[in-house]
């Protein structure tokens, strides 16, 4: 074969291929026509073989007109096998309507308290806490002796206890704060410690749209040497930043009064959602309030053995539904006690 | 309580800007509630005399009254029954405004001209008294503006005064306080009494129980009964207590004031002049003021005349026979200091909580007994026209010592944080009447007697804290060093189980423990844990199963159109206590209620749910805790349908139950039906065996898959069946799965077939033709041991 030839062949083989192709009538036929055209057998390939025995001058031409030959043919092969294949999808009839959505239900979700109550646990575990637990049902050395209020104490008649039939009267109640977890908490650990305490308290109380006999609260507690109420304040604060996400939170405190720590003061932190330009949440006072804290009094201490010369300890208190409701806006608490359906699933 | 600025100031300027001493209030933790300012809108109302007062011609209710206001006369309108000619009142001219913003102007009422209103208490914002026309004092100057007069410019602050102390219950505590803040003077005169040697009256006070009376002071007085003047009735109600009569208006007035309780008997209604301070008898009963018959405990301290007869349950509240009343003309005067806790107890049995009680329950001043009746007299003789009687009858016969308290500097600042000097800290605590000896480093403090809550070292650490301000205080984070934070295996077990159930498609609800013994009843019928105070019946058992409190979920939804409902909670149960124990024993537990149809539309068919849906939520729970040497037993469950109901066993120990919810309740709780449930004691699952975790290498060789179906009768589970295919096979057996259930007439009666999967695979080769023939013979014979035939 000479390089007429060769130029002859490769341009009757593009005007037969190009035919061929657009004759194949299913992806199978066309497969074979590229074959045919393209592959080991194909004119391409025989003038390819060709080559070798041309001149030097002549095997650019010879290559160049190879390469023109194949890109034409793939091309055409290409352009023929998308007309094949929509026209196969075409015959599967109309598409799936993935609109539909699938089965049901995928997942459910978990109560907004326990969303808050694992929150509030991580941030502390962060901070190197363990998390501590304790009964519901409480004797009265753990909710009241033990944490200096005495009986007839008149800081008795700020909490409206629910007493339960067992032992002598008024000796067993469903505990009234998380507190007696920290009396348990001291009874079996030696300091250092380092803990908090979440769960469910009770009070006398029906629920309505502002009280409930059941809520949860979070209680901290640290004891160790040299801590200071210098502590317990960077301590509340650097928990309130990681809460609200927000590094600005500041953090106030006002004397107040708790039997079982002594100074004792309200906390609040400043408002993040006005940033303390006033707004409904805040109540327009630029501070919202969550809850009380202290340092251990010595006479806690004292019931459960640890030497207050050589231990000092600092504790706080929050209520995990207010912290619910200030974030969401929620504005009555029996919300989380009905479980409507659509509450729960708005989580 | 309710602290008018006007008294403070009766004792230190406390001139500071009102939001200033709001703010120093709450740093000092006298908790500031509201800040009241009664009379901000009151404008232009005037003192006026009633000249005359005429009928309405129109209407019976209404009079006409002519009014006199200094430099003018006109005629009002009023509803009120109590004007008559004489009388001073406030008058509000057209123009004047009134608390609300309300400005009045010159109207017709049923055809007469009325030029302004006069105005009751209320209407001027103090107080709620509006029975009728506020009577001003007669000699008040006409045309004047009330407010001063009435003390409308005045800021009232209602305080939250924690019960640590009662010394801020009083106005003079309050002050001190404020005088210490802002570094001003503060004062409190002595009171002046004048005693009239003409009245000479002995009063023997017998004091019984010295250990609840310590201290007894009783001082005689003539009176002369009447109304108080304007300026105390204004004070009072301000303080938001009305006024009653000059005498017991002193009583309030010293109350409010020094903080300390006063009890003004009828001395000619005692029987004989003459006090008895003793312990009630069982059975005694005694009528006080509120007209409450009451039945006395041997505990209770009773103020007793010289009959013994009772005339006041101490310290709480007057009673017998010895009221003041309009005919009194000589009263006794009692000011007492009373032990605490006896008071407090006392006030709880009875249920009565009075100014009193409050007060003497937290710890009022001992020495402060005899200042306060000097007080009481000073006032008495101003505006009831009294007769002192000269010398007091003062039964203290073991004064209060007040406590010596060694405070360091070093422990202030270790507790605070603080770097503070002793000259500090002697600066913090001088202003608060605590007395200091001492070199800088340690101190001797003695506390006033009027702060009983000051007896350690501690409690005079935080004063210093009150009195600089939490403000001056760093912060800082301490870091564990002796621990990493991290939940224990069953804290985070407790998330995976939640977290399962989620991915299940279940929704955690929270309940409250507190059921109803109906409830609980309908699916345990274990005695519950019962409350002893309970406020309703609803709320007075602790629940011994989660199951009532979902029960109560899905009846909400279903009463709201959510009738496809699943839902789960974990948290504890209450069962009764073990023999020697004496708190209940608190499992805590996981249940889950699914209820009304599985939504598979509009790809698949909608079904109703069905128990096997429950098998799924429990096993997804058991998977998550790798819980191993599971078995479901058919068996009867409280609450459950007894046809379609089982124990959960967790090798051999009940675990939990799972099932249909019994037809009955469901219809009872109008539940949308079907309903499902498990419940599971995580508890008990803590103790089961879990899943080896030893690694197991996987076999690359291809599996052999044998399907066997046998006849079976219905007494034998499928899980049994399961059981022992397994067991025949050995290791070889990689997975044993029953795949059908078919009942037919061509079985017989009570039998089915079940047919069964078999995935064998060997770790190191493929099973031969023959090894697997041998294995589906023992299979076979394991089976038939079961009463299972094969079919054919």
């Amino acid at each position: 074969m000479n390089l007429a030839d060769a130029l002859a062949l490769l341009e009757r083989s593009a005007a037969e291929a190009a035919a061929a192709v657009v004759g194949a009538a299913s992806l199978d036929d066309l497969a074979s026509v590229e074959r045919d055209w393209l592959g080991k057998r194909s004119p391409a390939t025989a003038v390819n073989e060709a080559i070798k025995t041309f001149g030097p001058d002549e095997r650019p031409r010879a290559g160049q007109a190879v390469g023109a030959y194949r890109a034409a043919v793939t091309d055409a092969v290409a352009v023929r096998r998308s007309e094949l294949e929509a026209a196969a999808a075409a015959d599967r009839g109309p598409g799936l309507d993935l609109t539909l959505g699938g089965h049901g239900a995928v997942r459910g979700h978990l109560h907004l308290v326990t969303q808050i109550r694992r929150e509030l646990e991580d941030i502390f575990v962060g901070l190197g806490y363990r998390i501590a637990e304790g009964p519901e049902v409480e004797d009265d050395w753990h909710n009241f002796e033990a944490l200096n209020i005495p009986p007839a104490h008149p800081a008795r008649s700020m909490q409206d206890t629910l007493y339960i039939e067992l032992g002598r009267p008024e000796q067993v109640m469903l505990r009234t704060h998380t507190s007696p977890v920290q009396i348990r908490t001291m009874e079996t650990q030696e300091p250092p410690i380092y803990v908090v305490a979440p769960g469910r308290t009770y009070r006398n109380e029906t629920l309505d749209a502002r009280h409930s006999p059941a809520f949860h609260q979070m209680e901290c507690l640290a004891v160790d040497r040299g801590l200071t109420m210098a502590d317990l304040f960077g301590t509340i604060e650097a928990f309130a930043k990681r809460l609200f996400d927000d590094e600005s939170v500041r953090t106030r405190f006002r004397s107040d009064f708790f039997p079982y720590t002594e100074p004792s003061a309200e906390l609040a932190v400043s408002c993040v959602f006005c940033h303390q330009r006033g707004c409904r949440v805040c109540s327009h006072t630029g501070w919202i309030e969550l809850g009380g804290c202290g340092m251990v009094d010595p006479n806690v201490f004292v019931q459960v053995g640890i030497d207050p010369e050589e231990w000092q300890g600092f504790a706080f208190g929050f209520g995990l539904e207010r912290i619910a409701m200030i974030r969401y806006g929620i504005d009555e608490i029996r919300t989380f006690f009905d479980n409507d359906q659509r509450f729960l699933e708005q989580y | 309580m309710r602290a008018p600025l006007s008294w403070i100031r009766d004792f230190t300027p406390a001139d500071a800007p009102i939001d200033e001493i709001v703010a120093a209030l709450n740093q000092l933790g006298l908790e500031v509630d509201a800040v009241e300012e009664p009379g901000r809108e009151v404008r232009g109302v005037r003192v006026a005399r009633i000249l005359e007062v005429l009928p309405h011609p129109d209407a019976d209710k209404l009079q006409l009254a002519d009014v006199d206001f200094g430099d003018g006369q006109t005629r009002v309108v009023c509803g009120a029954p109590n004007i008559a000619a004489g009388m001073v009142v406030p008058f509000a001219p057209s123009g004047a405004t009134l608390p609300g913003g309300f400005t009045l102007e010159r109207r017709k009422i049923r055809g007469q001209v009325s030029d302004g209103m006069l105005c009751s208490a209320k209407e001027l914002g103090l107080g709620d008294d509006h029975s009728g026309i506020l009577a001003l004092a007669p000699d008040a100057v006409l045309g004047d503006d009330v407010r001063p007069l009435l003390g409308l410019d005045d800021v009232v602050f209602d305080l939250a005064i924690t019960p640590n102390r009662p010394d801020a219950m009083g106005i003079v505590g309050v002050a001190r306080e404020l005088a210490a803040h802002f570094r001003q003077p503060f004062t409190v005169p002595d009171p002046v009494v004048v005693t009239d040697p003409g009245v000479a009256i002995t009063v023997p006070v017998l004091i019984e129980a010295p250990d609840r009376c310590p201290r007894y002071l009783a001082r005689v007085a003539e009176v002369t009964v009447g109304p108080s003047p304007e300026w105390m009735r204004a004070r009072l109600l301000k303080a938001g207590v009305r006024s009653i009569s000059n005498v017991v208006d002193v009583t309030n007035y010293v109350l409010l004031e020094r903080n300390q309780p006063l009890h003004a008997f009828d001395l000619d209604r005692l029987a004989g002049p003459g006090i008895v301070v003793r312990t009630a008898t069982a059975g005694e009963r005694m009528t006080t003021l509120d007209g409450v018959e009451r039945e006395l405990e041997p505990t209770d301290l009773l103020i007793c005349d010289a009959d013994r007869a009772p005339q006041a349950l101490a310290g709480i509240m007057g009673g017998g026979d010895s009221e003041v009343g309009p005919t009194t003309t000589r009263i006794l005067l009692e000011s007492a200091y009373f032990e605490r806790m006896g008071i407090a107890r006392t006030s709880k049995r009875v249920k009565l909580r009075s100014e009193s009680s409050a007060r003497f329950e937290r710890g009022t001043d001992p020495d402060g007994v005899a200042v306060a009746a000097d007080r009481a007299l000073e006032l008495l003789v101003a505006v009831a026209a009294a007769r002192v009687a000269p010398g007091s009858v003062d039964e203290y016969p073991a004064p209060v010592v007040r406590p010596t308290i060694t405070v360091r500097t070093a422990k202030v600042n270790a507790v605070l944080g603080t770097t503070l000097s002793g000259a500090e800290v002697r600066e913090a605590l001088a202003p608060l009447g605590i007395d200091l000896a001492g070199d800088g480093e340690v101190f001797e403090a003695v506390p006033p007697s009027f702060r009983p809550d000051l007896d350690r070292e501690i409690d005079l650490v935080e004063e210093v804290a009150r009195r600089i301000g939490f403000a001056a205080i760093g912060r800082t984070v301490p870091k564990p060093e002796h621990q990493v934070g991290a939940l224990s295996r069953r804290q985070r077990d407790r998330r995976l189980v939640a977290d399962a159930l989620v991915g299940a498609g279940y929704s955690e609800a929270v309940t409250i423990p507190l059921v109803s013994p109906e409830a609980v009843a309908r699916f345990s019928d274990a005695p519950p844990v019962v409350v002893a105070n309970p406020l309703r019946s609803e709320e007075s058992v602790l629940r011994s199963t989660l199951l009532p409190g979902l029960a109560a979920v899905a009846a909400h939804n279903g009463a709201r159109g959510l009738a496809d409902l699943a839902v789960f909670e974990l948290g504890r149960v209450f069962l009764r206590p073990d023999p020697d124990a004496l708190l209940p024993r608190e499992p805590e537990c996981v249940a889950g209620l699914r209820t009304g149809t599985v939504r598979r539309t509009p790809v698949e068919p909608d079904r109703p749910v069905d128990a096997h849906d429950a098998v799924d939520a429990l096993r997804s729970v058991l998977d998550a805790l790798g819980t191993d040497a599971v078995r479901i037993e058919a068996a009867p469950v409280v609450g459950l349908d007894p046809v379609a109901s089982a124990r959960v066993l967790a090798d051999g120990h009940p675990v939990g139950v799972v099932g249909v919810v019994d037809p009955r309740v469901v219809d009872a709780l109008g539940l949308a039906s079907p309903a499902v449930a498990f419940e599971l004691d995580l508890d008990a699952l803590a103790a089961a065996p879990t899943r080896d975790r030893q690694f197991r290498s996987v076999s690359p060789f291809p599996p052999s898959n044998v399907d066997l179906a046998f006849v079976v009768p219905d007494t034998t589970a499928a899980a049994d069946l399961v059981a022992a295919l397994s067991g025949a096979v050995g290791p070889l057996a990689e997975s044993v799965r029953c795949f059908d259930e078919f009942r037919g007439e061509s079985l017989g009666p009570d039998r089915r077939s079940l047919a069964f999967a078999l995935r064998l695979r060997a770790p190191d080769r493929t099973l031969t033709d023959s090894e697997v023939a041998e294995v589906r013979e023992r299979a076979i014979t394991a089976a038939g041991a079961l009463g299972a035939v094969l079919r054919g």
